[in-house]
This record gives C-alpha cells, structure tokens and sequence, in this order.
C-alpha cells in the first residue's frame, strides 16, 4: 500500500449559502474542515498536503497527529470514500480512485464512530456485509458467530444495535470489518471513548489479527497506542508527515534528556536558581508550585533536584519522570502536544 | 480469530450485491410494515371519509366526484409513501455516523447502491396503491365508471408514478439537512399533494388557466391523471400519452440530480 504526493484540499466553506440552523461555520472563528486542517490563503482547507506513505503487506501502521492532522482523511481516500484533489494511492495495487471496487474487495473499515445498520439486529450486521461482498447467509451464519464470540458478543447477536454498549458497538465494527475476511483492516481511532479495559480488550483484538498475518493501518492520537502496537509510525501534523519509522528508532531521535517536574509545597521560584547549577541540566523552569527540570543525565539529578529544593526553603510533595519518548519528539517536531 | 488469509480477493457479481442490498431493505421494511401502511395511508383515508364519504353523503359534492376522488387519493397515497421510503432513511444514512457506510463500502459502484434505493421505495410506493385501493374502495361505494379491466395499464401508471416520487425522495433526501426533512413535507410535499390534481381533475382547471399550466410541473398531477385515463377511462382526463411523456422528463431529471447529490455525501 502506498501514497504518492497525496493531496486534499477541502473548499473554503460557504457561510452565506449555509441553510439556517444547520451547522455553520461562524464569522470569526477559524475555519475547519471536516475534523480539521490547515486554512489556505483563499480560504481553502488544506486536509493533506504531498503524504508519501509506503505500507509494506502484514504491517501493523500507525498514523499519529493530533486531531487535524489529516488522519482520517488519509484512512478516508484510502478506503475509497474520499477522493483525494491530487496524488494518488494504491492498496494492494489498485488505485483507489480508478479501481475503487477492487480495493473495497479487499478491505474491512472500522469507522471512528461506530456506525451499524441500526435497522438491523446485531448479527443481521454482519450476515447483511457479508451478502454485500457475495458471501452466502449459510457460509457465513457459522463465522459470524465465531466471529462474534470471539470479540465477546456471543450472546448479543439478536440483540437490537441500540442496546449495545459502547464498546460493545466497537467490537461489532470490529466483527463487521473482518465478516468479508479483507487482508488490510482500517481503524480510525478505534480506541476513543473506550474505558481502560475495552481498550485494553481490543488492543488484544488488534494484535491477534496482525499475529494472523493482516495488514493494519490505524489512526491514533494515543502516544502509547502507538507505541505499544505499531510496527511503525508516521507523524503527521497539519497534512505533513513529519517522521515515519519504527516507535524505538523515533523514540532515540527525541531531543533532550529526561523531563523531571518536582512539585513542591509552595511557588517553586525561588528553587529555579540553585537547580540551574546541577550537572547535566538542560532547562529549569516554575510553574507554580511544580518545578520543571529536563535533564541529560536522566534520574541522577533528581536528589539534587530535592535538595536544591530544600535549600531553598521548600519541600518535596511529588515527583514525576519522563524520558525521552514520542511525546516529547513530537512537541519538539510540532511545537504543540497531541490533544 | 479467523480463517486463514486468501491469496486471491472473493470475486463478486454487481448483481449478486444488488440482490443482498434488496433483502436488506426487506428485512428493514417487513420488521415495520405496519407503521409503514399508517403513516402513508392514514392521510389519503381520512381524506377518502371526508370527501369520498360524508360530504357526498350531506349533499355537498356530486355524486361523481368519487370516480375523480379514488385515483386522485391512490396517486397521493404511492408518491407519499415512495417519497418517504427513500427520503427519511436517506436522513439517518447520511446522518452524524453514516449508517449507509457498510453499503458504500461494498464492492460495487456506489450509484448501484442509490439504484436499489430508488428501486425499493418505487416498490413501497406501488404496495401503499394496492393496500389504500380496497379500502378507499370500501368508503366510497360504488364508483361511477371504475373498472379494472385496464389492470396492466393501473399497474404501469402505478410504477412509473412510484419511480418518479422515489427519485425525487432521493434528491430531496441528499440535498436537505436532516434537520429539516420535516420541512420538506411541509414545504414541498404538502404543496405538492394539494396542486397534483389529486382531489380534482386537471380538466376542471381550465376554469383557472394559469393554474392549469402551473400545475404540469408537478408530477403527481401526471399520477392521478394517468390513473383517471386508466381506471375511469369514460371520465375526463390527460392523455396517456402526456401523462407518460410528463412521467418520463421528471423521473429523469431527479434521477440526474439525485444521483448527483448522493454520490456527492457518499464520496467526500
């Protein structure tokens, strides 16, 4: 799977013909395009701007960028349902454009949304996508409820849509992307609104699939996610990709050393000056009552952290590490955080 | 999790996808067919009881005007229900999470999917015709001229007015925010069911010149003409002809636009 110079250029949106009541895009605030993007001199929202992705088959690809970057734009041309302004983009060969039929062959889609046919029981869901792709009801009754067992939904299958929980109606999205047995499986920020254990539940799920050989592309604005499951990652902000390669690899070109908040009993001032002489500091900074300290040479520092502290009449109530990591790569990359 | 990954893509036929978004909506639809035949024939009937029952029966209307009356309410009674069958869906489909995703996504060429859409409400709309028949039938009496010896040509009228009605859902359904797709019956149905023809003949508007040409435009004046010339052929009505003519230039030209306007939401 690949994308070469792939642009995406939303119109600048038309507040005068907006109809009453829908949703407009009010004077004075910054326009966005549908989830966000970089605003052209002509108004024009600029979603994508020259992406160049190569996705080997059987990668676990992770899509990383704050809510804007042009994510879910990049997994919607690649599922064929946005078409891109310029550049192009193939899956598995085809081109999404041209041979748009082909690539929805081979594809399953789990939307950043969950989207079930709600006139539709659960497992109605999944024998109706599977008739979509030309499966027969008796070939996939048995699958779907494997499938279905399998994600723990077993026993909701006629169960009405509406009556699903949350996570529950993910993992249906789940079962539904993979019913028609695609190789490559689009995630869109499937995690989002999940608590810890359906996240931690469908991080199993999404391991197991790459473990059978599958292709992943997933969108994140979880740094951990990302790192935790992703063979690879590209960084993308505002339309750019900014870093693409393995989460260790990224994690060594993070600048600086390790970052050390101290916080102390009353405004940590007085305790920047003392701190600035330690071995190995980087930058010093208060926030309020929090010190802030990046520093070289990593958890050394951090006792003469507290007694610079003392020293300066205050005492420790927390300590907080953290190394050098994705997150601070990419506020170094982007000058912003994620979310 | 599943079965082991195939080298080649499951090789499918448009029409084998066609055919399973059709049981789609069958299941859909059989699951509420009653609250589908009252919303759509709930009007039509009243209308039938007052106009086709009690004001003949107080004298106030002649006793001919029900041979004018039923195909009049048949026509409001299958536009009504083809317009809504592919209209509200169209709301929700196109809606905050786009239910009609798992559709768009299957392999075949998304106008395919707007095809069937067409196709199913052009179906609902005949269906409404043939339950408000009887009934309307039923509440009238006997009815001057009425006879179904023209059963094909009923049926034909029927289909072609349904697909028209249909197309038109399909527009108006991708064209207006969902928020206001209960204004689209207030504004434009609503009109529409009052200048059709529907309760009177078009020849009767040769009383009312400009409303006579006015009311060309819309096509369920086509409808009820079409199903006078059919159902009471020895009582005034359109040429079939026109009547065919006029069906044809509408269901096209909202087939063109609606298509237009579907793909537009189904394809950022």
């Amino acid at each position: 799977m690949e994308t070469r110079a792939l642009r995406k250029v939303y119109p600048a949106p038309k507040a005068k013909r907006t109809p009453r009541g829908a949703p407009s895009f009010a004077p004075g605030t910054p326009a966005m395009a549908p989830g966000g993007g970089m605003t052209s001199a002509s108004g024009d929202i600029i979603a994508l701007d020259a992406l160049d992705l190569a996705i080997p088959a059987g990668e676990f690809f992770g899509l990383l960028g704050p809510n804007g970057a042009g994510k879910t734009t990049t997994i919607g041309i690649l599922t064929t349902r946005v078409l891109p302004t310029s550049g192009q983009a193939l899956v598995h060969g085809s081109d999404v454009v041209q041979q748009a039929v082909l690539v929805r062959q081979r594809i399953g889609v789990v939307p950043q949304r969950p989207n079930p046919d709600r006139g539709l029981t659960v497992i109605e869901n999944l024998l109706f996508h599977a008739a979509y792709f030309g499966f027969s009801r008796s070939a996939s009754v048995k699958r779907a409820q494997q499938i279905l067992d399998q994600l723990a939904l077993g026993d909701r299958g006629d169960a009405k849509v509406d009556h699903l929980s949350g996570g529950q109606q993910q993992r249906l999205m789940i079962a539904r992307a993979l019913i028609h047995e695609p190789d490559v499986i689009f995630l869109d920020e499937p995690t989002v609104g999940l608590d810890p254990q359906a996240r931690l539940a469908l991080w199993e799920i999404l391991r197991r699939l790459h473990a059978e050989g599958r292709t992943i592309v997933m969108t994140t604005h979880y740094m951990e996610e990302a790192d935790q499951l992703c063979d690879r990652i590209a960084i993308v902000d505002r339309g750019k990709l900014l870093a693409c390669d393995a989460p260790e690899e990224l994690k060594k070109q993070a600048p600086g050393g390790t970052l050390i908040e101290i916080v102390l009993d009353g405004d940590a001032t007085p305790a920047v000056e003392p701190a600035r002489a330690i071995p190995g500091m980087l930058k010093v900074d208060a926030d309020g009552r929090t010190l802030r300290a990046t520093n070289s040479r990593g958890g050394e520092a951090v006792a003469a952290l507290i007694a610079s502290a003392q020293n300066a009449g205050r005492q420790v109530r927390d300590i907080h590490l953290a190394p050098p990591s994705l997150e601070t790569l990419f506020v170094s990359m982007t000058g912003r955080k994620l979310d | 999790m599943s079965a082991p990954l195939r080298q080649t893509a499951h090789k499918v036929t448009s029409s084998r996808v066609f055919w399973a978004l059709v049981m789609r909506d069958i299941t859909v639809v059989r699951r509420e067919l009653i609250f589908f035949l009252l919303r759509t024939a709930m009007q039509p009937l009243m209308f039938t009881i007052v106009f086709g029952f009690l004001l003949p029966k107080m004298g106030f209307v002649q006793r001919g005007y029900t041979s004018a009356l039923l195909p009049g309410v048949l026509a409001v009674s299958l536009a009504f229900a083809a317009i809504q069958s592919v209209s509200l869906p169209m709301v929700t489909d196109f809606g905050f999470t786009k239910e009609i995703e798992d559709r768009l996504l299957a392999p075949v060429d998304n106008r395919l999917v707007a095809l069937e859409k067409v196709m199913m409400g052009a179906i609902q709309g005949v269906i409404a015709a043939i339950f408000v028949l009887p009934l309307a039938r039923l509440i009238m009496g006997p009815i001057e001229g009425l006879s179904l010896i023209h059963a094909p040509e009923v049926l034909a009228v029927t289909i072609f007015g349904a697909a028209a009605f249909s197309v038109m859902g399909l527009y108006l359904g991708t064209v207006i925010e969902g928020q206001q797709i209960g204004l689209m019956f207030g504004l434009i149905v609503a009109p529409m069911i009052m200048f059709g023809c529907a309760y009177y003949p078009w020849r009767g508007l040769d009383a009312v010149p400009a409303m006579k040409y006015g009311v060309l435009i819309n096509p369920l004046t086509y409808i009820a003409e079409g199903l006078r010339a059919v159902l009471v052929p020895d009582k005034p009505h359109m040429g079939l002809p026109m009547v065919l003519v006029g069906l044809a230039v509408i269901t096209s030209l909202f087939w063109v636009l609606g298509l237009r306007s579907f793909m537009r939401r189904a394809v950022g």
